[in-house]
């Protein structure tokens, strides 16, 4: 049958069980959208204030549901708009396919209206992308674009397409999809009875003090119930990276929550006393390992990964199994005996019950984030935005199942959790979803706001307001004299206003009493609200191990 | 990853798509990781869906291992393999353009003919000499000739592939 390519395109996204998708039309991509509106009832597709907002939108959808998060834009300054959503999936590992529009093939190259090489422009972000000049060439281009974004270590694909495309015909026949080589053989991992492997396991067999750290990788291959046996098998405790944080169970006994600049001491400590280290889908962030000589010394590093480049990346490893973490975990426990090192043990349980509470009593970002905490189910979707209240929330939220934590790892975007949180609560079919931001990152994309009141969604914002760009203010303390440059926003923004002006209700919250009255009280279930908490502009994010540090520097209060 | 073993030149073969863009995937790789390009000579295969590629460029183990993974990455990237001195040919081209002056050209067709080079052109002006070699034997002419005498020289990089059939960049396997 002869289709356009704007009809393919959307047949296609269907048959990959695409049912939401994130945008913003524009000259350049009308065609897509004409065949959106036809398909309306088969694909939904949100409209976002920004197409930046759609970008971290369809990121949030990706991490909550598992599946390749679909965002649209047009042409020029639409595509370039979602460069910082592409960059922001690429560092964290987050399978994302973009569609933009371009002006037709005969255009291009022309500095025609609305052209930009946005294939040039997002080279370095992406797995890969595409131009997709000969419609011929379409349908096989967008299964591979979606192949690529979620095999092997996952990220973003991006694919543009010229409106003369969109327009042209060809024959189409929407054929079943069958997994193509990437797929079906996920890994390059035959190493299986290779030396590494029984390397792995005599040096787990002669560990005294074995140490887990586990990274987002863990959740991207569904690999939580094979670090929680093995942890349990050798009593290894578990240390987390941001991006593994909501991997175990955090009322786990073996789960020492967050490790690294801002995890907590006694996760990070434990972790400088291993012997043996099992680094499970990590990539040993500058973030979570301080001074990589330090890191290194004296101790024997498993390193788990399906990227072989990861390898020797940022540290050196002595023993490297790549491929799926799933799939090696598994043969792992085949082999490796039960073990239990009463003294590590005894560590461990010290280090467990040295951890304290800071002025429970009080109003302060903790007590804040512990209180909205008991108001939410396990299964709520929790966004955040980036700097210290995304570091409290780490520290402070309990997270108790995979993939209810969308924040921004590896690129730190200011702005992520308006678009995120969005995501998120289309991933749960608009269950009730948290975001935590401050006024600093807020202020950024807060023009989603829009988004989520048009789309009934019921997000509660809860807004760590300080006045100053905390985080920078923080190390402006620390390192810089208290030289605070460009850091106090001096901002007269009545958030509460600001809220209602969008169409949503805003409170406001000076103490844990007025904030329990809001919580308690009926928030809207078909639209966001906001809750704006005042708190003092030096409180600080502790522990913490200064850049380039070890835990003998690690600065508690 | 220890900083003892120090930084040297060394070459690798790539084998890609034959597409538009590939070139900018590659180069914009090294870029991306912070490494320099010394050279990179690139031409299509006796299939012409695939190029091949020589890199050379220089860094320590570290860098070397991480190129060779990091490349291997790319979607347009069938094949990459790291070419060791000893089991690797490769050779240079040069274009020299030189003044044919008598005080620069004197015994030049000795010196041509000593370096295994040509003659490709010349005029009441200049001389346009080819030769091929390793890069020590290219460097060693231009060196003989002298810089003053040169008007331009074009060199093509290195182009390499390996001595025996171990690390050979096909592309009899891939199907039409």
């Amino acid at each position: 049958m002869q289709k356009t390519g704007a009809e393919i395109l959307v047949e296609e996204l269907i048959a990959q069980g695409v049912d939401v998708v994130f945008g913003y039309p524009g000259g350049q991509i009308l065609d897509v959208y004409d065949e959106l509106y036809k398909n309306s009832d088969r694909i939904t597709h949100v409209l976002t204030a920004h197409e930046q907002g759609a970008s971290h939108a369809a990121d949030g959808y990706a991490r909550a549901s598992g599946k390749v998060g679909v965002v649209i834009a047009t042409s020029g300054p639409g595509s370039t708009n979602l460069v910082t959503g592409i960059a922001n999936a690429y560092l964290d590992s987050v399978p994302l396919v973009a569609i933009t529009g371009n002006v037709g093939v005969p255009m291009l190259g022309k500095d025609s209206f609305q052209e930009v090489d946005i294939v040039g422009i997002t080279q370095p972000i992406v797995k890969h992308n595409f131009v997709v000049r000969n419609v011929d060439h379409l349908q096989k281009t967008v299964r591979e674009a979606f192949e690529i974004a979620r095999s092997g270590r996952p990220g973003p694909v991006l694919i543009d397409i010229p409106k003369s495309t969109q327009q042209t015909s060809c024959e189409y026949e929407c054929t079943p999809i069958i997994p193509g080589a990437r797929e079906s053989s996920p890994t390059q991992w035959t190493d299986l009875a290779g030396s590494r492997f029984e390397e792995a396991i005599a040096a787990l067999a002669h560990s005294k003090r074995p140490y887990i750290y586990c990274g987002g990788g863990v959740i991207a291959s569904g690999a939580e119930a094979e670090v929680l046996e093995l942890s349990k098998r050798i009593h290894a405790p578990i240390g987390l990276s941001m991006m593994g944080l909501s991997a175990v169970p955090h009322d786990y006994e073996l789960n020492l929550g967050m490790t690294g600049m801002h995890g907590r001491h006694q996760s990070s400590r434990i972790h400088s006393q291993a012997d043996v280290i099992i680094a499970v889908g990590v990539r040993f962030s500058d973030r979570a390992t301080g001074d990589v000589r330090e890191y290194a010394k004296d101790r024997t590093i498993i390193h788990i990964d399906i990227d072989e480049a990861e390898i020797n990346k940022n540290v050196p490893v002595d023993i490297p199994l790549i491929g799926d973490a799933k799939e090696i975990l598994s043969a792992l426990l085949e082999r490796v005996e039960p073990a239990h090192n009463e003294e590590w043990a005894t560590t461990i349980a010290g280090a467990k019950a040295a951890e304290r509470d800071r002025n429970p009593e009080k109003f302060n970002p903790q007590t804040i984030i512990r209180a909205v905490n008991k108001h939410f189910g396990p299964d709520t979707i929790v966004a955040t935005d980036v700097g210290q209240h995304q570091m409290w929330v780490m520290q402070n939220y309990v997270f108790e199942k995979p993939r209810t934590l969308l924040t921004s790892g590896g690129l730190g975007t200011m702005g992520y959790g308006m678009g995120a949180a969005i995501g998120g609560c289309f991933a749960t079919s608009k269950q009730p979803t948290l975001l935590f931001t401050s006024d600093g990152s807020f202020g950024m994309n807060l023009n989603e706001l829009a988004t989520a009141v048009s789309q009934k969604l019921p997000l509660v914002i809860v807004l760590l307001n300080n006045g100053v760009l905390g985080m920078v203010r923080q190390w402006q303390t620390m390192f810089y004299g208290e030289r605070y440059s460009q850091t106090t926003l001096d901002r007269k923004t009545d958030f509460v206003k600001l809220t209602n002006a969008f169409g949503a209700q805003g409170f406001k919250a000076t103490s844990l009493d007025e904030l329990e009255q809001v919580l308690s009280s009926e928030l809207p279930t078909d639209g966001p609200c906001l809750i704006d908490c005042h708190i003092g502009q030096d409180e600080r994010v502790l522990p913490m191990i200064p850049p380039g540090g070890s835990i003998d520097d690690i600065v508690l209060d | 990853m220890d900083k003892q073993d120090t930084a040297r030149q060394f070459a690798v073969g790539i084998l890609v798509n034959n597409h538009f863009g590939v070139l900018n995937r590659v180069a914009g790789l090294y870029a991306k990781r912070t490494y320099n390009i010394d050279s990179l000579a690139v031409g299509e295969t006796e299939d012409p869906r695939f190029s091949r590629m020589t890199i050379v460029s220089t860094g320590d183990d570290y860098m070397r291992e991480q190129v060779v993974k990091q490349l291997r990455k790319l979607h347009d990237v069938k094949e990459v393999v790291l070419f060791e001195d000893n089991s690797t040919v490769g050779v240079e081209h040069a274009l020299v353009k030189m003044k044919s002056a008598s005080e620069y050209s004197a015994g030049i067709s000795d010196l041509v003919e000593r370096f295994g080079g040509k003659i490709k052109d010349f005029g009441p002006d200049y001389v346009v000499i080819e030769i091929t070699g390793d890069h020590g034997k290219v460097e060693a002419f231009l060196e003989r000739v002298g810089r003053d005498a040169i008007i331009e020289a074009v060199r093509s990089g290195l182009i390499s592939m390996s001595r025996d059939l171990g690390q050979v960049l096909s592309v009899a396997e891939y199907e039409d």
